[in-house]
């Protein structure tokens, strides 16, 4: 021998001598292991690309797992389907804004398809954020928790479908106009808030009949009711603020309010066009700026969580792709070098099932030593991405999953090139002698 | 030289089209991957005013104070100014232009009589919004200082809006109803997206809802509420209009020109000195703690580019580098395949240089092939993700000229990368052995 480097199987006398004659199944690594010595960088190559695959493959399947899940976080209200938001704006300051909106809800609760109505100045799932302090101890500034406020009669309740786990719904007179952020109370005859409020104000959720103050503006109130859940805005994403949420007595009276309607089961479509009509019939002082099912408002919400789900997904389903076709080529490749020594062995006795088994344990370990590298990545990328975005830290599960994904993707990957080995006629041996 | 090198590389590459045609598609797929992701970033991170980023500045101050529970590394101060804050520093009049601004939603109502009322939105800001951001005009003209002074009630329509109640017709003179008061058009502007739009990096960042402009203190007079961020300390908004502008929240923007380094100096110590005289008067109760920052830096600042188009960026280079991998793996194989060719062309007399060229030639031949599928699929990966990305980043993402040949010029840098160690292979194939198993 010159002593040229050569990079892939040579077809040479040692390497020959070194193939077992006789097939042992899965576990003859010693002559892989000889083998791959000699396809030191294209083993390499296979092996990193196996590792980036695998690294990127748990952070997104991760990142994914993370987005959709808080789409699908419950908001608290019950059969989102049936429950529309109108979105409307008064034409000029024209009279009496409470006393038209006690008119239109009158009128929507008087329709046959609607189950009840509210008015508020946001909506569950979108709309703007009002977001206010609250706290048992108005002196110490440090204490009390954020919320999302909802101004409401006292029909939101009813019309959301909240479950009232203590105390009571408001009352009608327990309503007060207010005309903005401006207009300002200085108490309140009563305050419902979520659990999760309950239990941030004190730890036991003991809360009910105690007065808060709710800043700014320290407006004091009691605590009159406990809902189970309310989420208080797609933005809080899965921060403790998501389903921190409180119910003030406030019919909202500003130029820009939303009615919430719940329809009859399965008369949503009817519910919204007879809403439509009911409210233009009453005064075309208005603009219906707009009218959706609650169901199609998280939709919008969170489109573009589900964007970034689905270009992961489809990113991830690339990578794969071509990681599984780099395996397929350059095993390809090995397989024809490879043929003569092949040969040999199918002449000296080796099965088809030997060779076939020769190519998948050689990928075996390939994806084996790929897969090492690929979780001591990915756990690198996942610290890196932890310090850009506030993610978790990544579940070893991920890093498992990964792994027998690829793992698996090798196996087929070489499955065909492997076929071909194992289709490799003893004779070839003595013809290129 | 070049054109024999050129030509036995496309033979070479015909000779076996599996291998080849898998390093294109290796190579077309990373290009496409890392192009279409790097082309969303670039919408999502460009310089909106490339012309005068730097000569435009942001002033914050800090009238909330130190928060008790801020992170460390970050300075925390506030975004906007309260309205008294910024009246200060309209009346300072220290840059070559200024405008204090905030968005509002209002009723429109047509002066066709057959048209419905629609909601508009409303900027209030000063005449020099105009000017400090070369806004270009269609019909008419911005509004002057005179009409700032006199609360004039006057309004700029932008095109869009022009062609939904005036059919685009040339409208100014024309009235208008906002609100329930009338107001006459004196001007239409002609195509303007800053985007992102960085003067209000509220709600809706890169459409930019701006449909109307009226003078600030007209605004004020009219008691337009903010549609914007309202953000207020404890002490909350007080009671009234009145009880709002002279509270402590903050809701209105500000912007300033400043066209030298001395005037910008000057103007950071003017906002010290103003902080420095609100401790005094007893409103602050802490150090001056003030920031001024240009265009670019505010960006950055605010975090425009959305996280995840960062991490699918990165991503999508992670994929740039298996596909090179990938690509390396291959032209190896390929490269060795032709071992006898080689040493042929070594015994004829070719020097190792020259195979290296040769080599090389036929990895840039790949990279060009595969930087063309790079650009197709770049195009078809932007039409798949405007339909799934919000409207507001996925107007933004359209493939210019210049990209075509970056893409290009990128692939058969990277291919030429990608084929540096198998050509390097190549070359050390020994003649005299090649020779003797052929």
């Amino acid at each position: 021998m010159a002593g040229a480097p050569r990079l892939f199987g040579p077809p040479g006398y040692r390497g020959a001598q070194r193939l077992s004659p006789h097939g042992e199944g899965i576990m003859e690594f010693g002559p892989i292991l000889s083998s791959l010595r000699r396809n030191k960088v294209g083993a390499a190559l296979i092996a990193l690309q196996i590792a980036v695959t695998l690294a990127v493959l748990c952070n997104a399947l991760f990142i994914i797992e993370q987005q959709t899940a808080l789409s699908r976080a419950p908001s608290g209200v019950e059969d989102e389907a049936s429950v529309f938001v109108i979105t409307n704006r008064w034409v000029g300051d024209s009279g009496d804004l409470a006393a038209r909106e006690r008119t239109d809800l009158a009128a929507l609760r008087a329709l046959p398809q609607i189950v009840d109505a509210t008015v508020s100045f946001d909506h569950p799932l979108g709309g703007p954020l009002l977001s206010m302090g609250i706290t048992l101890q108005p002196d110490n500034p440090r204490s009390g928790t954020g919320a999302a406020v909802y101004t409401v009669d006292d029909h939101a309740i009813g019309t959301l479908g909240l479950k009232l786990i203590a105390g009571r719904n408001f009352r009608p007179d327990d309503i007060v106009v207010s005309h903005g952020f401006n207009d300002h109370y200085s108490s309140l005859s009563g305050v419902v808030v979520t659990q999760a409020v309950a239990r941030a104000l004190d730890p036991g959720g003991n809360v009910l009949g105690r007065t808060v103050s709710i800043f700014p503006g320290a407006m004091t109130a009691p605590i009159i009711g406990v809902v189970d859940r309310l989420q208080s805005s797609p933005f809080a994403g899965d921060s403790p603020f998501a389903a921190r949420s409180m119910l003030l007595p406030l019919l909202w009276a500003d130029s820009q309010i939303f009615y919430v309607a719940r329809a009859k089961p399965g008369q949503l479509e009817v519910a919204m066009t007879a809403a439509r009509n009911e409210l233009y019939r009453i005064s075309r002082r208005r603009i219906i700026v707009g009218m959706q099912p609650l169901s199609e408002v998280r939709l919008e919400s969170y489109r573009g969580d589900r964007s970034v789900a689905l270009i992961m997904g489809v990113v991830c389903a690339i990578l794969l792709g071509v990681t599984a076709f780099g395996i397929v080529g350059l095993t390809s490749y090995w397989v024809s070098q490879r043929q003569r020594q092949i040969g040999i062995r199918r002449t000296l006795g080796a099965t088809r099932g030997t060779i076939l088994r020769y190519f998948q344990s050689e990928n075996l370990l390939i994806a084996a030593a790929g897969s090492i590298l690929g979780i001591l990545l990915a756990l690198g990328a996942n610290l890196w991405i932890l310090r850009s975005i506030a993610l978790a830290r990544l579940p070893w599960i991920y890093l498992l999953v990964g792994a027998i994904a690829v793992l698996v993707l090798g196996q087929l990957a070489v499955l065909w090139p492997a076929l071909r080995a194992s289709s490799v006629p003893p004779a070839i041996a003595a013809r290129s002698a | 030289m070049f054109g024999y090198y050129f030509k036995l590389a496309l033979r070479s590459l015909r000779r076996n089209l599996v291998l080849t045609g898998l390093m294109v598609i290796a190579i077309g797929v990373g290009i496409g991957a890392s192009m279409t992701m790097l082309t969303i970033y670039r919408a999502a991170s460009g310089d909106p005013i490339p012309q005068k980023s730097a000569v435009l500045f942001v002033p914050q101050i800090d009238n909330f104070g130190p928060q008790p529970n801020a992170p460390p590394n970050q300075d925390f101060l506030p975004q906007d100014l309260t309205y008294m804050d910024a009246m200060a520093l309209m009346r300072a009049h220290l840059g070559l232009r200024q405008a204090a601004m905030y968005a509002t939603t209002q009723s429109i109502t047509p002066p066709n009589a057959a048209q419905d009322p629609l909601e508009g939105y409303v900027r209030a800001t000063y005449s020099d919004f105009f000017s400090m951001f070369d806004v270009p005009f269609e019909y008419g003209g911005p509004w002057g200082k005179a009409e700032d002074d006199t609360h004039a009630s006057v309004v700029v329509l932008t095109r869009p809006f022009n062609d939904l109640l005036f059919d685009g017709m040339n409208s100014v003179g024309r009235m208008l109803t906002i609100g329930d008061k009338p107001y006459r058009v004196i001007g239409v502007l002609d195509d303007w997206h800053p985007s992102p739009r960085f003067y209000d990096l509220g709600q809706d960042s890169f459409t930019g809802t701006d449909q109307l402009f009226l003078p600030f203190t007209r605004a004020i007079d009219q008691q337009m509420s903010t549609s914007g961020n309202l953000n207020c300390d404890r002490a909350g908004p007080g009671s009234g209009w009145d009880g709002l502008l002279h509270s402590n929240c903050i809701w209105i923007h500000f912007w300033v020109e400043l066209s030298t380094a001395s005037g910008v100096s000057k103007y950071r110590t003017f906002l010290h000195d103003y902080a420095a005289a609100q401790r005094q008067s007893g409103r602050f109760n802490w150090p001056p703690h003030v920031a001024l920052r240009d265009v670019v830096e505010w960006l950055t600042y605010n975090h425009v580019v959305p996280v995840a188009v960062g991490t699918l960026t990165s991503v999508s280079f992670a994929i740039l580098f298996v596909c090179l991998i990938n690509a390396t793996g291959l032209m190896l194989a390929k490269f060795m395949a032709r071992s006898g060719g080689v040493g042929v062309r070594r015994a004829l007399g070719a020097t190792r240089p020259a195979i290296f060229a040769q080599c090389l030639v036929e990895a840039g031949v790949i990279g060009l092939v595969g930087g063309l599928v790079g650009v197709g699929l770049t195009k078809i990966g932007l039409v798949s993700c405007r339909s799934v990305l919000p409207p507001d980043l996925s107007i933004l993402t359209r493939l210019q000229g210049a990209d075509v040949l970056i893409a290009v010029a990128v692939a058969i840098a990277v291919t030429l990368v990608a084929g540096l160690y198998p050509t390097w292979r190549a070359t050390q194939v020994h003649p005299a052995a090649q020779l003797k198993t052929l």
